[in-house]
């Protein structure tokens, strides 16, 4: 197994330097998403105007997957319609999980493709839950409303 | 507050005894070629001595316990008695204050729950430390919500040491019991428990002190800990899972009131009323894990053919030479641990999170644990939300601590930095 299939360029660069972390102080929607397992925690904060989301940015600490996994996330989900967001989830989980993601509709396929650098995720089964918990989270903030209870991935 | 500390240290003399000849009893090495195995805190791995020394008690010995009158049930009950005459020896108790329980977690939870509400009342304060594993936590917490009494935390200090000034200060009247650790297990910071003993009795105080990781490390002497209650976990001390012991001083455990009932903790039974076995065997009810004490009885009397010093000063060479060793790689600090670290260094790499630390360790064969060890209040304490650990016993060799070096190396490679 090679690590680099894991730990891609484009992986360790948003872990690094993650886009959109920072408190939204005009979200309508949050929530925090904790891995007791590892201690990793996550709060994703939303604006959604109507079912769209209009805004989307997060904080916490966390490793390099699950941290550019909420990066890359909150880039993709951005404009997106809740419904799309669900849809690109489930795609998600499918691909961490069994290595392949259902077909996209193809307005979603190239937002598909760019969450495949996290595929390798896939052959590490100890870290899938690390690469869905911002999902997990963004799920928990988009269905809790507003100050909603910490969503667990154990 | 900084616990970070960079460390430097001067590696010790040579072990007594060759770990790298000692390995050649531990099967799981020659079965995993390469195994480069840094976490026997979390659980030991098992030597043939215990391996086989237990499956030919299951093919010669084995009967149920304490009941048959014919032969083979003697030969179990008498070779089940001697491993409680082995755990005794092996802490300088007598046998009668040996409780065969699941392992320390389950140890801690029979004095919370028998002792404690025997002899506590609501106001009375049990003391813990900031170092606690879960399982010395959680129990009283359980007993505060039942009891209502009060638990109060012992900090640590700068160094990543129990504070004792904060100890002697925090320990008053209504004190009832002190229950911390030996040997923390998330930094392998050795707890001064000899001063904690002395203090919390002149308060007039019981202790516990759980030593999970201080057994499989190094020589436990009871009478001169002059510890009330102890406990630890066979698995850790290269024993079987599921079985351990709780020491209870001579007296208390007829004081306390049975915790479980059922068989062989009863002298005699009617729908009116019952009475109970003195000892240990009030607090053993049901057929006990026969093959588990038997097992950390061989266990301990591997561990005895070591030597309690040989082991320490092998743990001690190893963690000294870990501290010297990480502590020259740039980026890499150690969790600060007191005055003295033994058996596990707990430590952090820039700009790299423990668990890809540990993803990427794997990768060379390196296992280690990474996360918040079952210690979260810790963790809260040091603002880390997990840390990287390292731990040895008596098979780890300085090859191995090269090897942890040589990838936390190439995780910083990987990561550029």
């Amino acid at each position: 197994m090679d690590l680099r299939d894991l730990y891609q360029d484009i992986v360790l660069d948003h872990g690094r330097h993650p886009r959109n972390f920072r408190v939204l102080t005009d979200a309508n929607h949050l929530a925090h998403g904790h891995n007791p397992l590892c201690g990793d925690k996550v709060t994703v904060f939303l604006r959604l105007d109507g079912d769209r989301i209009a805004d989307v940015s997060f904080e916490g600490k966390g490793c390099a997957i699950s941290t550019a996994s909420a990066s890359l996330m909150t880039e993709i989900v951005l404009g997106k319609t809740l419904a799309e967001a669900s849809t690109l989830f489930g795609h998600f989980h499918d691909t961490v999980t069994k290595g392949d993601g259902a077909e996209l509709p193809p307005d979603l396929a190239e937002d598909g493709e760019r969450l495949q650098p996290l595929a390798g995720v896939k052959a590490y089964p100890a870290r899938v839950k690390c690469a869905t918990l911002a999902w997990h989270t963004l799920d928990a903030a988009v269905k809790g409303g507003g100050l909603s209870a910490p969503v667990k991935t154990e | 507050m900084n616990l970070l500390l960079k460390e430097r240290a001067t590696p010790a003399a040579a072990p007594a005894f060759d770990p790298e000849e000692l390995r050649q009893q531990f099967p799981i090495f020659a079965r995993n070629p390469g195994l480069v195995f840094l976490d026997t805190a979390a659980s030991a791995q098992k030597p043939v001595a215990v391996i086989d020394g237990l499956a030919e008690f299951y093919r010669g010995d084995y009967a149920n316990v304490h009941r048959g009158v014919y032969r083979l049930s003697a030969r179990s009950t008498q070779r089940y008695e001697a491993a409680r005459e082995t755990v005794a020896r092996f802490l300088n108790a007598a046998a009668s204050e040996i409780v065969f329980v699941r392992g320390a977690t389950e140890g801690i939870n029979l004095v919370a729950q028998s002792w404690g509400p025997a002899f506590l009342k609501p106001g009375d304060q049990v003391l813990v430390s900031e170092l606690e594993h879960h399982s010395n936590i959680v129990p009283w917490q359980m007993l505060r919500q039942r009891l209502g009494i009060e638990l109060v935390v012992v900090p640590i200090d700068a160094t990543g040491g129990l504070d004792m000034v904060a100890f002697a200060r925090l320990l008053g009247p209504r004190t009832r019991l002190v229950a911390v650790t030996h040997v923390a297990n998330v930094s392998g910071c050795v707890v001064p428990v000899v001063d904690i003993v002395r203090l919390a009795h002149e308060a007039g105080a019981r202790v516990l002190l759980d030593g999970c990781q201080a057994v499989p490390r190094l020589p436990v002497d009871v009478r001169a800990l002059g510890c009330d209650f102890y406990v630890f976990s066979g698995h850790k001390c290269y024993g079987p899972t599921g079985i351990g012991a709780l020491y209870a001083r001579e007296g208390l455990l007829d004081a306390m009131p049975p915790w479980q009932g059922g068989g062989d903790m009863i002298r005699t039974v009617c729908f009116e009323e019952t009475t109970y076995q003195d000892g240990p065997q009030r607090f053993e009810a049901g057929t006990p894990d026969i093959s588990g004490a038997i097992g950390l009885a061989l266990a301990l009397d591997f561990m005895t053919g070591l030597g309690g010093d040989a082991i320490r000063d092998h743990e001690a060479d190893l963690t000294r030479y870990a501290e010297a060793m990480l502590g020259d790689v740039p980026g890499v600090s150690l969790v600060g641990a007191g005055d003295e670290r033994l058996g596990a260094v707990s430590f952090l790499v820039d700009g790299i999170h423990p668990h890809d630390l540990a993803t990427i360790f794997d990768q060379y064969d390196v296992a280690v644990r990474a996360g918040h060890h079952c210690a979260q209040p810790l963790m809260d304490r040091l603002g880390l939300p997990a840390t990287t650990r390292a731990s040895f016993g008596v098979y780890s060799t300085r090859a191995d601590v090269d090897a942890l070096v040589a990838a936390v190396r190439a995780a910083q490679k990987l990561f550029g930095c």
